[in-house]
């Protein structure tokens, strides 16, 4: 019935339109309450009974392209790793092993920046990158941080090459090894720092994946030109290093997977991604077992050091793409926060 | 750890805050947003077709898509409203569908998305060139002459608003109509629909307003209603555009807790200093047992 | 209603917002539906029998607000005794001459009332004249038709057998609920509780109102649809009162405007009828024929003379009847659709179609371009290049090979026109409102007004017959032709044709009422139901005081006719005695002290006139309806619910089967309505078998046409538009999944829906929203089908109206296209002659030849 009144003074009981009520047949009301859904505690099995917009996205997924992001995140922890080979080979004698690693890590960087700007959407316009810096954005920090780290690479490597001005040089080494570090770590805040479920999720483990990458292609790179550019016996600490950072990134990855969950899945299976990074730890693997078993070998120290070299590519590669099915496919936005829901823990923000 | 205005880090980041003063501004208008609420939505699209010609979006794409009467699929760098269609088998409240299925119960859920204009906005905490900013009015805008189509802003918000112009490069969104606000207008959306639907103003009202509506509904029996994004304690401390919703919102295709991505920044910025640091332990690690 | 007229629903949502029940009955479930609180699907085609359904509920359960009854309707009065109803004669009415295919009314006239004394000889010149044609009911203008003078005999306590309330209840004592369930396919318990709601809402505190559309209108009944909801409201008591009443929603910004100052063949501006030719040879005697004795147009004499005065100026003189014989006279149907059938036949041979597309937007396309490929020469104003003006290029019939460009002689001229925010004007929207729009900038190019081109047309055929001794060009001649014109282009004043409209006296000044018209060519009049909207010489169209700033009804913004009142026959708002009959209902009221109506609304009645007021003997015209006559329209100021005169198909409404139907009609031997309008022995209109007949079967579906939102009707304004073309970009049909199931068809695949007429593709929508009916005893299925779309534009499509027949309601000539029957399979049509062979098999198959459905 309707509670509006035509009196002869005017309207009595006027309400605008969205007070309208739908449905609410006289007599047939229903009582208010929430609904509860019981469920199991069980974080890998898919919801059955998960919801979406008739299979779409939830997200959207980076419009960042092949080759030129993973490429960008592959080459930057290759060139910080090696300003920190090329240090540590300054600091012990061993020459070409630091030329090599100075020039790589310069090449590298640059070919970083390349691919960097080649991606934007306005690449003229890619100095508006230095406009500002914002903590809070680790594209900036990693603007600012290649502001200064590539310059630093140049002259370490110009110097090295050319044996103009050592003091330079050996400062800009210094400080390309001191920057080295944030370098290779920073990619994996720039993945992790988005609502891609596979790579927020992993954000704890994702820059040591990326640092013992770094290190494990840095490594190869060097090892890759035994005899041919780096006498075998400067290779010790390359062959050290390109282990040591094999064994960093698999021990990450499989703590990051673990933790994932449902989540892990893009890793793992259903998508290009998955194939990748499955190459990619196998890759890493047999050429950290290479570089282990061709102390005495040149030629299969270069095998080793190709095999390292393209496992750390593969994984960039595989993480990369697999962060795209995670976003592509609703499920893995939805059914984790839907957990948290159920089990009491969605995100509240307390003052402390 | 407090910051200069007298925010803890936390608040600062995902907090229950005030953005409009949190990015600087003095005095400035009370928060504006927009109550959506789906209740009353006829689905007639009317705010689809206001906003773009108001701003100039381009058309963006003539595709049948079958899902129910959605053929814009989703907000996007062409679409910065989009109204959204669900048929279930399900009842609303004391509605009679009439239908003569299986089963007898129907109802048409219809919904206009939009950007969400959150408290703690991603796309505005990871851009680059400080292109997206945050208004007087506490919205969030892209500044189109300073964005260089890095992409960071569109995998980083977690309601998968922003997107990429196709041929133009630049990220494109909802600006709640900055420039009628400027001049005391509501958005064109808002101006269009029928229903009151879309409602605009300041925020703090629309909250009031909408907890009203709420109890409204449930007093009626609607149980399904519910409200979303309007908790200021949520994980984006609070959406300037929020919504009364009939169903859970991934229904929708909005997600059912949605965080700001630098809620978790702090942290991960320690991680990434940790595995700086042990790269260097690894490098210096690799240079022991001799010289040579 | 919230499909095509979203902005007007949120009216409807601020009644629910104050506790409104909305029922929305529909085929489909819509968004209407989405925001109704129940809705009916039901068999389209069969709402008359739901209609009646109420109505024997309403009269069974003694549901009819009985005082309003008694003394506003006309449900005491006693009918003729040779009157025979449809209970008698398995389905027709007294009176049916089933050769010549109409109804001779004589046996439904009241009792004891002369027969039209002053129009006797009418009747039989209406007879001799109108031949097999079915235009009577347009002779009758909108006043239902005159009565002579004298009383009907009348039973106030409504129980005589032969008076109009017994009738009724007679008429419709089968429509059951059991057979509103086997007819319409309604379960009997929801058909129930719309019963329950409707009247527990309908009493002396409440009041429903109905909203309509062409869902209604668009059928062989589509007037007695009509009729049907105007009988319950008037049992009801629901006309004239707030939250009453019944609500046309129309299809276009101004085509109410567009009937009041018409482009209708048969009507003047006015609703004043068109002359016939043979009958009304003069003036006096067209007067005679077409007044009233009672009511308002028994000054019609007054509102002509004002009319031709306003065509003619001082070349209409009171010697030369007003230049009466300038007008042109109607010798019998010319709507569009006797029209295309004259240009296929060779006789009409020009054309002009401003604004409209009847290539995608009328029914049987391929007939209405069949009609332009006979044309010496056709033009088109309209924003694009819409269907009706490529037809000859890219049409349809192009692709089977039946019409070949080059042997189509048409001249076509396309002249692009302006958009509404590029000329000054007004609308007339359904509340009979007229509201002025403003130019907001000169259009582009050579984009011009309607009125620009009219005008500047009319001048220089004007300049070109300059100096003409010839008799037959006087006419054009002599019309008042002198608009002033403004701006770069020359247009022409908008106001100064709404000023001619409104009419002035013989001083030149404004009138501001249609009591101020004068029979004796003192006064000039345009459109006497407008005579007010320039009182004083200010664009009354064009008020917009804000609704915040006046009473609620907002007479301050825009101008309503007649004489602005807001609510049509606000009288019956109040009780015999002048006061509200509730006074949360109060409209309009006696002011007994200041002797005068008053109250929200302009009132619709004599402002002096008191309620106890009674005609003396002999008395004419206004002083002839007593205070107790709300319908001051109507001969005899009562709402009719029986209707003696003026309808050509019945006096009351009665169910029958849609041209084509799958069933047969349960209620009588009459299956369909005898006096419909059907084409004979046209090979591109042929009808299907229904119901029992053999072949029936080859068309087992039942198919409508409808708006959906994001489109326009024919796409003329919005397939051109890519904002409105990327919302809905494609055609589609909506099936149930049952349906799917039944015929192979797949969601978002593709389907060809086939009539005897033609073949057309849509894309595939199955959903819920669609859903099965159980109809005299099996499950019957329904396709939907937006009519928007055509090969041309930004979004492209087959056009729904392909399918359609011409078979037309009697009385207003509209197509039945809400109510057919096909058949529908998967996938795509087939191309070229192709399409039109698979048309033939279904044709051979179903055993359709010339005379199929064209029985009476």
């Amino acid at each position: 019935m309707s509670g509006g009144d035509v009196t002869r003074d005017g309207l009595r009981g006027v309400r605008p339109d969205r007070d309208a009520m739908t449905g609410n047949l006289d007599g047939e009301r229903r009582k208010p309450g929430r609904r509860r859904r019981g469920r199991a505690e069980q974080q890998m099995v898919p919801d059955a009974e998960f919801t979406s917009y008739y299979g779409r996205p939830v997200i959207k997924a980076p419009v960042w392209e092949a080759p030129d992001i993973p490429g960008y995140i592959f080459l930057g922890g290759l060139a910080g790793a090696s300003s920190m080979l090329a240090a540590g080979a300054d600091l012990s004698g061993r020459g070409e092993l630091a030329k090599v690693c100075k020039v790589a890590s310069l090449g590298a960087i640059s070919l970083s920046a390349l691919a960097l700007v080649h991606d934007l959407g306005k690449p003229s316009r890619f100095l508006n990158m230095l406009r500002t810096l914002k903590v809070t954005s680790p594209m900036s920090v990693g603007s600012w941080l290649l502001a200064a780290y590539g310059p630093a690479t140049g002259v370490a490597a110009l110097s090295s090459v050319t044996g103009f001005l050592p003091p330079l040089g050996a400062a800009a080494t210094a400080g390309a090894a001191a920057l080295g570090g944030p370098v290779a770590a920073y990619t994996g805040v720039l993945l992790a720092d988005t609502a891609v479920p596979a790579w927020h999720g992993g954000y704890r483990e994702m820059p040591f994946v990326f640092t013992g990458s770094g290190a494990a292609a840095a490594g190869g790179l060097a090892l890759g030109l035994a005899d041919h550019g780096i006498p075998m016996r400067q290779l010790g600490p390359a062959r050290a290093f390109g282990v040591l950072g094999a064994a960093l990134e698999l021990v990450a990855s499989e703590a990051m997977e673990k933790r994932l969950g449902l989540v892990a899945e893009p890793y793992q299976k259903g998508n290009k991604g998955a194939y990748y990074v499955k190459a990619g730890k196998a890759l890493t693997a047999l050429g950290a077992v290479g570089a282990v078993a061709s102390m005495r070998a040149a030629p299969l120290t270069r095998a080793a050091g190709a095999v390292l070299f393209l496992g750390s590519l593969a994984t960039k590669w595989g993480i990369f793409h697999a962060g795209f099915a995670s976003a592509d496919d609703p499920k893995y936005t939805v059914v984790p926060q839907r957990d948290r829901i159920e089990r009491g823990e969605q995100a509240r923000a307390t003052a402390d | 750890m407090r910051l200069s205005n007298g925010e803890t880090l936390s608040q600062a980041l995902y907090g229950d805050t005030d953005p409009a003063g949190a990015s600087g501004y003095g005095d400035h208008p009370p928060r504006m947003g927009f109550f959506t609420d789906t209740s009353v939505c006829i689905g007639c699209k009317a705010c689809e077709v206001a906003c773009k010609e108001w701003n100039h979006v381009p058309e963006d794409g003539l595709l049948f898509t079958g899902m129910s009467y959605d053929n814009t699929q989703g907000l996007g760098a062409d679409t910065w409203r989009h109204v959204a269609f669900i048929e279930q088998s399900k009842p609303l409240a004391g509605q009679i569908a009439g239908v003569q299925h299986d089963s007898d119960q129907l109802r048409w859920l219809m919904s206009s998305d939009v950007c969400k204009h959150c408290t703690h906005a991603a796309c505005l905490d990871v851009c680059p060139t400080g292109s997206l900013f945050r208004t007087e009015f506490g919205t969030v805008v892209v500044q189109e002459d300073i964005c260089n189509g890095c992409g960071y802003c569109i995998p980083a918000c977690p309601y998968g608003v922003i997107d990429q112009r196709e041929g133009d490069g630049r990220a494109w969104k909802c600006t709640m109509c900055y420039d009628r606000l400027q001049i005391g207008q509501e958005p064109a959306c808002a101006k269009t629909c029928p229903t009151d639907s879309i409602q605009f103003g300041p925020l703090d009202e629309l909250r009031d307003r909408a907890q009203v509506r709420l109890q409204q509904l449930h007093d009626a029996g609607v149980v399904d209603a519910r409200l979303y994004g309007e908790d200021p304690h949520d994980g984006v401390g609070g959406d300037g555009a929020f919504f009364l919703l009939l169903d859970e919102p991934e229904v929708y295709g909005l997600p059912p807790d949605p965080v700001v991505t630098t809620r978790d920044l702090p942290d991960m910025w320690k991680h990434a200093a940790a595995a700086a640091a042990t790269l260097a332990l690894a490098a210096a690690a690799s240079f022991i047992g001799g010289r040579r | 209603m919230a499909e095509c007229h979203p902005v007007g629903f949120q009216w409807v949502m601020e009644a629910k917002a104050r506790g409104a029940t909305v029922i929305h009955v529909d085929p489909r479930y819509t968004r209407t539906s989405a925001l109704a609180d129940i809705h009916v699907p039901l068999r389209a085609g069969s709402d008359i029998a739901f209609l009646g359904g109420i109505i024997n509920y309403v009269l069974e359960r003694g549901k009819e607000f009985r005082d309003y009854v008694v003394h506003y309707t006309n449900a005491a009065v006693i009918l003729r005794e040779d009157f025979r109803d449809t209970e008698d004669l398995d389905g027709v009415f007294s009176g049916l001459d089933r050769e010549e295919r109409s109804y001779d009314f004589h046996s439904w006239q009241y009792e004891g009332l002369e027969v039209q004394a002053a129009s006797g000889q009418r009747d039989q010149e209406y007879e001799d004249k109108v031949g097999t044609d079915h235009a009577k009911g347009d002779s009758f203008g909108s006043g239902g038709a005159s009565i002579g003078s004298g009383e009907p005999q009348r039973d106030e306590t409504l129980q005589h057998p032969r008076c109009v309330f017994q009738v009724l209840k007679r008429h419709y004592a089968r429509y059951t609920p059991e057979m509103v369930e086997e007819i319409c396919g309604v379960p009997q318990d929801l058909f129930l509780k719309v019963c329950r709601a409707l009247t527990d809402n309908s009493d002396r505190d409440h009041t429903s109102a109905f909203v309509y559309a062409v869902g209604w209108t668009q059928h062989t009944v589509g007037v007695q649809y009509i009729r049907g909801a105007a009988i319950l409201q008037l049992l009801l008591g629901n006309i004239g009162r707030p939250g009453g009443g019944i609500m046309a929603l129309r299809g276009h910004a101004s085509i109410q405007g567009s009937t009041d100052i018409p482009t209708l063949f048969n009507l003047l501006p006015g609703y004043i009828p068109m002359p016939h030719s043979h009958r009304d040879e003069d003036l006096d005697k067209f007067i005679a024929a077409e007044r009233t004795e009672k009511g308002y147009w028994a000054e019609m004499r007054a509102y002509m003379v004002s009319l031709m005065k306003s065509y003619w100026g001082a070349a209409a003189t009171p010697d030369n009847d007003f230049c009466f014989d300038y007008l042109p006279r109607i010798s019998g149907n010319h709507s569009t659709y006797e029209t295309v059938l004259a240009q296929i036949d060779g006789v009409c041979k020009g054309y002009f179609l401003y604004g409209e597309n009847p290539a995608v937007g009328s029914a049987n396309n391929k007939m209405q371009r069949k009609g332009m490929a006979n044309l010496d020469w056709l033009v088109v104003r309209d924003f694009s290049l819409i269907e009706s003006a490529t037809w000859w290029k890219d049409g349809p019939e192009i692709e089977t090979g039946e019409m070949r460009t080059e042997d189509i002689a048409t001249e076509v001229f396309f002249f692009p026109a302006a958009a509404h925010t590029e000329k000054n004007g007004s609308f007339t929207n359904t509340q009979r409102m007229l509201q002025w729009h403003h130019m907001a900038k000169e259009p582009d190019g050579d984009a011009r007004s309607d009125l620009w081109f009219t005008y500047h047309l009319g001048r220089i055929i004007r300049d070109k017959l300059a100096g003409s001794t010839d008799e037959m060009d006087r006419p054009v001649l002599d019309v008042t032709w002198d608009y002033p014109v403004e701006g770069s282009i020359d247009e022409p004043s908008a106001e100064a044709v709404l000023a001619e409209i409104n009419g002035w006296d013989s001083e030149g000044r404004p009138l501001s009422s249609y009591e101020q018209l004068n029979e004796d060519g003192s006064t000039a009049c345009g459109c006497w139901i407008y005579c007010g909207v320039y009182t004083d010489g200010v664009n009354q169209a064009a008020r917009r005081k804000p609704g915040s700033e006046q009473n609620w009804l907002g007479p301050e913004w825009g101008w309503a006719w007649p004489a602005n009142r807001r609510v049509l026959y606000n009288r019956a708002s109040a009780d015999p005695d002048g006061k509200p009959w509730s006074e949360r209902k109060a409209l309009v009221w006696w002011d007994d002290e200041e002797s005068k109506w008053t109250g929200h609304d302009v009132p619709d009645f004599s402002a002096s006139k008191s309620p106890s007021y009674r005609p003396p003997e002999g008395a004419r015209g206004a002083e002839a309806l007593s205070g107790i006559d709300p319908f001051v329209m109507q001969a005899d100021g009562k709402g009719w619910l029986f209707v003696p005169a003026g309808l050509t198909d019945g006096p009351l409404p009665t169910h029958y089967e849609p041209q084509e139907s799958p069933f047969n009609n349960p209620l009588y031997g009459q299956q369909r309505n005898p006096v419909r309008q059907v084409l004979q022995k046209r090979k591109d209109n042929r009808y299907h078998p229904s119901g029992g007949s053999p072949g029936a079967d080859v068309y087992p579906y039942v198919v409508t046409t409808y708006r959906l939102t994001e489109h326009h009707t024919a796409g003329g304004m919005s397939r051109f538009v890519p904002y409105l073309s990327e919302l809905q970009p494609e055609m589609f049909c909506e099936v149930s999944p049952e349906l799917a199931e039944e015929r192979g068809l797949e969601h978002n695949g593709w389907a060809t829906i086939v009539t005897a007429r033609n073949a057309i593709e849509a894309r595939v929508m199955v959903t819920a929203r669609m859903t099965p009916l159980r109809v005299q005893g099996r499950v019957v299925h329904q396709v939907g089908l937006p009519y928007h779309w055509g090969p041309n534009g930004y979004s492209t499509g087959d056009s729904a109206n392909e399918l359609a027949h011409l078979a037309l309601d009697p009385n207003v000539h509209i197509q039945e296209v809400k109510a057919l029957t096909c058949d529908i399979r998967p996938g795509r049509r087939p191309r070229g002659p192709a399409k039109n062979d698979l048309v033939l098999q279904y044709q051979r198959g179903a055993g359709v030849d010339e005379n199929t459905g064209t029985e009476v």
